[in-house]
């Protein structure tokens, strides 16, 4: 089905054979919007995909957080979004020194997580994984959360066409930050010039190819 | 009877040129502008965030905080800056008139801000206002049921007209001066009535009727706006 723009209170489909889901609901046997966004259809659920507004966090999100608060038993971090998340010490996959917590993490520090649940209290965030840790070195970039489906691509097609023009490492947090590590801090910019291309031409179609023809423009020393 | 004309030559139940933008302030979450002729409303929204102080949080459901402020260079005779006593109560009806149709009582302890900002006055200022905040509102991502459209309603000595321009808000002869504001939302529920002046009650169903008429005009230009956007 094609996706189209839809405004809070309107109808986006009618019969009784279809499943509302999120930002929509059932009135009688229509599918009414509760939000602005792009409605789009699959399966018989229709789902609106929002274009605007704050990051809104789900569970199992790969973030990227700043330290804020440093308690006895975790982490209070910054995730650019409504409520501040908390890292709980068991979450942490080393050994930490209970009076040292700050030696492991302090204010300002950030880190690559992963939201492991959200529940009325709060949201819990983890590092047991792969990929999730503290960031040593790099930039970090800041983008529109809700550009970031683009700056990955279709499977991941945006992402690593930068990654491999501009030899740097790119790790995307859903939450709108981008952590860029290279060799040098010439491609660690390049990259974020080309991040933020992406987020300016974000409703173009074809985006990947435009992508591509921007860097072949930079080709040869000239950055 | 006499019958007068409109000092702009509008016809009874013309709205003056409305213009509707969103996205007019890149730092906001959500910022929309309306227009009725000079009459120009900006209005951002921040959040849902966190609301300080502490004392204000309430955990059962989710606060809205309008503050309507008129620029000091919005009229011709130079306005005070800051808040005042009109300014006041006018953010505590545009909250009013917005709240019926958000859904933010899962936003235990938050706060969504909205900012309006009069940059040109010429009458029906609060109107402006509701209307730019409810696109604002929209574009922010917030969940809400429906949109909310308002238009004035005044009187020219026993006749009605829409959409009152500075003029008409001062004309004094015949019964006086009328203004009645009014908000509705799309589905055609009204969230939101004033009256400043006199009208008896069998004219003020009239005025009613033709707000809910005004109002699905409004409510046209409010859509197109937001559909454009997202074309981009």
């Amino acid at each position: 089905m094609t996706r189209k723009i839809i405004i809070p209170g309107e109808v986006i489909v009618k019969g009784e054979g279809y499943l509302p889901g999120e930002g929509t609901e059932r009135i009688g046997d229509e599918i009414v919007a509760m939000k602005y966004g792009l409605a789009e259809e699959s399966n018989k659920l229709v789902k609106i995909i929002s274009l605007s507004g704050v990051y809104q966090p789900r569970r199992g999100n790969a973030v990227i957080a700043k330290v804020v608060r440093v308690t006895f038993n975790g982490w209070f971090m910054d995730i650019n979004a409504s409520d501040d998340a908390f890292l709980s010490l068991t979450e942490v996959p080393r050994y930490v020194n209970k009076d040292g917590l700050e030696e492991v993490m302090d204010i300002g520090d950030m880190i690559v997580a992963k939201i492991w649940n959200i529940n009325k209290r709060g949201i819990d965030l983890s590092i047991k994984s792969r990929g999730l840790g503290k960031i040593e070195e790099g930039i970090i970039v800041k983008i529109n959360s809700n550009k970031v489906p683009r700056v990955i691509g279709k499977e991941g097609s945006m992402i690593n066409l930068i990654k491999d023009n501009t030899n740097c490492n790119i790790t995307v947090g859903q939450n709108g930050l981008i952590w860029i590590k290279g060799d040098k801090v010439e491609d660690e910019l390049y990259a974020k010039k080309a991040i933020l291309f992406v987020t300016e031409k974000s409703f173009i179609e074809g985006l990947t190819d435009e992508v591509k023809k921007w860097f072949e423009e930079r080709k040869g020393g000239k950055k | 009877m006499t019958t007068y004309k409109r000092p702009d030559g509008r016809k009874h139940d013309e709205i003056r040129e409305m213009k509707a933008k969103v996205g007019v302030i890149p730092n906001a979450d959500g910022s929309a502008m309306f227009s009725f002729g000079d009459t120009i409303a900006i209005a951002a929204v921040y959040g849902p965030k966190k609301m300080h102080p502490q004392h204000l949080q309430n955990p059962e459901k989710g606060t809205l905080r309008c503050v309507y402020n008129m620029m000091s260079f919005s009229v011709t005779d130079r306005i005070r800056p800051g808040p005042s006593r009109r300014s006041t109560e006018i953010s505590k009806i545009i909250e009013w008139a917005l709240e019926p149709v958000l859904m933010i009582d899962k936003y235990s302890n938050m706060v969504i801000d909205v900012h309006i900002s009069i940059i040109q006055a010429n009458a029906s200022t609060r109107c402006a206002g509701i209307n730019a905040a409810t696109m604002a509102l929209a574009h922010a991502g917030i969940p809400m049921k429906d949109l909310v459209s308002s238009v004035s309603i005044g009187k020219l000595d026993k006749e009605l007209v829409v959409d009152l321009n500075k003029e008409e808000e001062d004309f004094k002869e015949g019964e006086g001066s009328t203004d009645i504001p009014i908000t509705f939302t799309n589905q055609g529920k009204m969230t939101h009535i004033q009256l400043d002046g006199k009208i008896k009650s069998k004219q003020l169903k009239e005025a009613v009727e033709l707000a809910r008429i005004s109002c699905k005009k409004i409510y046209e230009v409010q859509k197109k706006a937001l559909k454009e956007i997202g074309e981009k």
